[in-house]
Formats: structure tokens, sequence, C-alpha cells
């Protein structure tokens, strides 16, 4: 046995665990004697690996590289770092694309494989004749040119967005073998760049009849939403940068609504008119698509905000742990109410919980990175993460949301989310092959 | 759940009053427009049939647009395909309904008469009359037996015609979402 290796023993045998089945304190990050598992360099304290052969000079250290394209793609060897797609023929039906989750880290979503859905195919908008209007109960209607908009105060923030259907395949009876993209890839996060409405607001002036606004998109749906009016005076914007550059086409260019916290089709793309207006429209959209029955024949309606959520990201389906040893659990936390104030993490399928390390400062309405330390036994485990926001706001059990919401008699297409805004618990069993599965625990 | 829903109320008026700009504050670049040469636009339609057009349609005439636009995506007679159903009415039963019947579950009419003529026929959105647009709705009304076969729908009674679904939804955040009076 190497001296890494006796360091590492030694190290283990001084953790103390902090829940049940191997989870260590959250500061054990810090100690810099330890190696982790990760889903790139699987290393372990047992069995001791084999020592390190004689360095080479591989062939791209001998030869000159490529030249630099105008615009940067991901390298070839990550090319699996994309989305999948649910209507890659643009049949005509909505398409969505997911977000692979698991094979990002941080929480920023690259624009590139931010999830995108359009309920018509992308619109091909050429900024310089895209106008967008304020009407309806104001003082004074009044039309802006893109060019305009920018040289208006811009605000960014970050705000995640996620479908109102997203991991709606947890509503299945039994639980969809299927990995975190295909299960919760409707979510992504950015920073976003544009004009608080508020301001434009303040320009066209406020019939105090107007208690909602209707936004509608240019595209060929001409998709529209009832916007409460108090958000337009909290925290709502027109974006036209993503992340720093301008919108993708498939997230709203030239520009779009972004309503923090609330569900991603109200967060209307495209955006080309909002009409003030004292009763809310009833449009498609809010009265039949994004509608949630209930097991008791009624059915949600206006279900604004995307409630505390998380769901561990590594380990999960299709991840395989290859020996027992040190592993670092690691996922994604965020309310549509505000700020993440602690993740809690089990693994023994909630009989105790130990506290998750959050990265950074939690921003509200936005992604947060959780992680902990996890020294697997070989042992069965179920792993689980449960969010809790700054109003006291804690994700439900499975069985506490199931209760109220209900589960689908027969197992649903992975693709279609006929139910949404689930946000309950969810759970990895690991077996002692280390494989990895979805449960409900 | 009504006491986190008090608090993100608190947050907003306190966000409000932080933020409230006055109007000279602005840069004052939109352009005004008028009613007219908004109107190409201002195609919502409300629940209390604010919005309608002119124009008038019934079941019979509706049929030969129907089959001749609609089909390829809704079925020959309206069961569903590619595109929901919307003929065949049947009450909810439950959290299985993920393709309900349109008209056995929209809780107002003038959601049809709004999103046919945003939207469809999906490969020319914009490019049904209002008059056909009124003859669809009552196709597919009639169809689901919600008006007579033979009734003319138009702006002063398409908004008048009751859905079986109508009081089948709950306000998911009472607090947090503005009163409506609908018809």
């Amino acid at each position: 046995m190497g001296m890494r290796e006796e360091l590492q023993k030694k190290a283990v045998s001084r953790l103390v665990p902090v829940a049940g089945n191997g989870l260590l304190h959250r500061r054990e990050f810090l100690n810099r004697a330890l190696t982790f598992a990760t889903a790139a360099t699987a290393s372990s304290l047992v069995p001791t690996r084999a020592s390190a052969e004689a360095l080479t000079e591989p062939k791209w250290s001998l030869v000159n590289g490529g030249p630099i394209p105008p615009y940067q793609t991901p390298s070839k060897y990550a090319s699996n770092v994309v989305r999948t797609l649910a209507n890659p023929y643009n049949l005509p039906k909505v398409s969505q694309s997911r977000t692979p989750l698991h094979l990002l880290e941080g929480t920023f979503t690259p624009n590139g494989v931010h999830f995108t859905i359009v309920h018509a195919g992308i619109p091909d908008i050429d900024p310089a004749q895209h106008r967008f209007v304020i009407h309806g109960l104001v003082r004074q209607a009044l039309e802006w040119r893109v060019e305009d908009l920018l040289r208006y105060p811009l605000v960014s923030r970050l705000a995640f967005i996620e479908c109102g259907g997203n991991s709606a395949p947890m509503f299945s009876p039994t639980p969809i073998q299927a990995n975190v993209q295909a299960l919760h890839g409707l979510v992504s996060c950015a920073e976003w760049t544009g004009v608080p409405l508020s301001i434009l607001l303040e320009e066209t002036g406020i019939d105090p009849r107007a208690k909602w606004f209707i936004a509608e998109g240019a595209d060929a749906p001409h998709l529209a939403r009832s916007v409460p009016l108090w958000k337009a005076h909290d925290d709502a914007f027109i974006a036209l940068y993503q992340n720093g550059e301008p919108l993708m086409p498939g997230n709203g260019y030239p520009m779009r609504l972004v309503l923090p916290g609330f569900e991603g089709n109200m967060q209307v793309k495209y955006l080309r008119r909002i009409k003030l207006v004292d009763e809310p429209m009833m449009s498609y959209y809010e009265a039949q698509v994004y509608t949630e029955p209930l097991p008791n024949g009624k059915a949600y309606q206006f279900y604004f905000i995307n409630e505390v959520k998380s769901f561990i990201t590594y380990p999960s389906y299709g991840f395989k742990l290859p020996f027992p040893g040190l592993y670092q659990i690691s996922g994604l936390a965020y309310s549509g109410y505000g700020r993440i104030r602690r993740v809690e993490i089990s693994a023994d399928g909630g009989k105790s919980w130990a506290k998750a390390a959050l990265d950074g400062v939690p921003r509200s309405k936005a992604f947060t990175r959780f992680r902990i330390p996890w020294h697997w036994n070989g042992g069965p485990a179920i792993l689980q993460s449960k969010a809790v926001d700054e109003f006291g706001n804690e994700q439900p059990t499975r069985a506490r949301f199931v209760a109220q919401r209900g589960e689908l008699a027969t197992v649903p297409s992975l693709m279609a989310f006929p139910n949404h805004h689930f946000n309950a618990v969810m759970s990895w069993g690991i077996s002692p092959k280390g494989e990895i599965a979805n449960v409900y625990a | 759940m009504y006491m986190r829903e008090a608090l993100a109320v608190v947050l907003v008026v306190v966000a409000f009053g932080a933020r409230a700009a006055t109007p000279a504050d602005t840069p004052h670049l939109g352009k005004a427009i008028s009613a007219e040469d908004l109107a190409e636009w201002n195609i919502d339609i409300l629940p209390s049939g604010k919005g309608l057009p002119p124009g008038s349609g019934d079941a019979a005439e509706g049929k030969k647009i129907y089959r001749t636009k609609c089909v390829g995506c809704h079925g020959l007679n309206g069961e569903g395909g590619l595109g929901p159903p919307l003929i065949g009415n049947h009450p909810i039963r439950g959290i299985d309904e993920g393709t309900i019947v349109l008209a056995g579950y929209l809780p107002f009419s003038s959601t049809l008469f709004d999103e046919i003529r945003r939207a469809m026929p999906w490969q020319s959105p914009r490019s049904l009359t209002n008059d056909e647009v009124y003859a669809l709705c009552a196709f597919i009304l009639s169809g689901n037996g919600l008006i007579p076969k033979d009734k003319v729908l138009n702006a002063s009674n398409l908004a008048e015609v009751r859905m079986p679904n109508r009081h089948g939804f709950i306000v998911r955040f009472p607090k947090l979402t503005p009163r409506f009076d609908a018809p």
C-alpha cells in the first residue's frame, strides 16, 4: 500500500458520519487528504489502485492545433453533452428538448443546451422588423423596437426557468427508469438581461381597473398567457440577453418575458404584445394545457409558481458506482418563491438527514448547487434530497404529494406531460453492485 | 400555504415601493400607437365575449371547413390525432385525462374562438375569416351537444354558451391571483 492510500485510510478513519449509511459532514470537503470518486474520475480508497505508468508525449502535444472558430462549440469528446429531442422531424405538434443536467456542473445552463419547448417550431424573427406594443387599460398605448429597448437602463439577474410539466414522469404509478435529463430536464438557469416591465408601464400609465396583463408571442401559435399585474411591479422584465449574448432563437430571440419563479409557459417568448386587462383571458394554455387535473375530477388553474424543489444529479440513474468508497453527492435546488435556505440529504431513504453544503450564496429564484461527501460501504442505499426555501417552504415527501395530487393509473410516455408541478422528494436507489435506479421511497 | 403566500405579497409591496420610478426617470422611447393601428394584433377574446369580432357561422358550414382544413391533425370526426380531440365529450374522471376533449374541459367557449383564430390551422395560422372561426366553433360545440345543430353563432351569443366544466377549476394560489368575475 502506497503512502497516498495510507493517508487516505487514516483520513477516512477520522471521519465522523453525521447521518445514517455513511453521510459525512459537509465541511469534510475542505479535507485535502480526501480523494472523491466522481462521474469523470472514479477513484477510491479500497481497493488500492495499480501504480501509474511512465509518462509519454501524447500526439496532440507534438503538432500544431486547429484554427479558432468565430463561435466556439464544445470539444468533440464532449459531444454527449447535448439536449434530447422529442420531435426531431418537426412534425406539426409541440417540440421539446431537455437539458443534460446530469452532465453539467455549477448553476448556469450554457445557452446551447438550455431547454426549449416550442408549440409550432422556432420562428425566424428579424429583429429590425420586430415590433413590441403595450396597450389595453393604459393611459397611452406605446410601441418599441429592439433598438429602443436597448437604450433603456438594463438589469441582469439569474433566474431558473422551468416548464410546468417538468418531472411529469414522476406521476407514474411505478418508477420509470430514466436519467435526470429525461425526468427533470425541462428546467435550466441563466443570467438574463433586459428592461424591467415596470419602467415601460411608467411610460404607458396604468388604468386602476387593470388587474392582469396578457402577454403574447410573435410565433405561429401567437402563444398568449394572462399574468397578474402585481408581477409587473415585482420582478417581471423583458429579456434581450441570455448569459451575456443575444437570446437563443429557441429561448425567445429577439425578446421574451421573464417572470422569475413562474411557470415557464407564462414567460412568453418572441414577445410582441402586452395588454392590460381587468380579467384573465382564459387562453388555451391557461384553461387547458397548463391546468392540473386532480383525483377528485377538479383541476388546479393558475398554478403560477414553481414551488421549492431539488434533485440529486450525481449519483443518479445511468451512472454506476465502481466500488465502495468516498463519493460526492451533488445536485440542484431552487424555489419560485425566493432563495434556498438549506438542502438536507438522506442516504437511508429518509430515516436520517444531514445538511448539504451550498455553493456560494444562494440567489433568489435561481439554481443553487448542493454537495455532501458520502462514504458508500457497498450496501444498499437510498439517496434523497429535500430543499427548504427562505419562507420555510419544504419539499413534500412523495407520499404526501401523491395523497393530494394523485398518481396515474398507467405508466405515461416519457415525452408527454399531461400532469404538472411535481416537486416532491425524489429517490435514487443504490444496489450493492453500484447500480442506480429511480425508486419510490 | 397561506403563510408563504402572505409573505410573498408583502415582499411584492416592499419591492414595488423601493423601485417605483417616476416618468421623468425613464427614456420615453415608446411611440404612441392608435387603436386602429393595433387592430390587426388585438385578437384576444375574453370570457365575457369582449373582443369577439363581427361575423357568424353554423355547424353545417363549420363541418365543410373542418373537413378541408382540420382533419389532418384532429381526425375525420374530431376524435383527435397529432392534435387534441375536439368531439366526444365526457366527464372528467381523474388525473389520467391527458387528452381531455377540449369542449368538455374548457371553462369558457371564448377560448375556442380565441385559439382557433390565433393559432389554427396549424400550417397557416390567421388564415381563417371570422365567419369561418364562428362556423368551426359551432361545429365543435354542436358536435359535443352543447348547442343545437342549427344554431348560428355570432359576437352576441358565443360567450353565452355554457360549458359543462365551467366550475371544474380551483385557483391554486388564491391570494396571489387577482379576483376575476367570470360571466
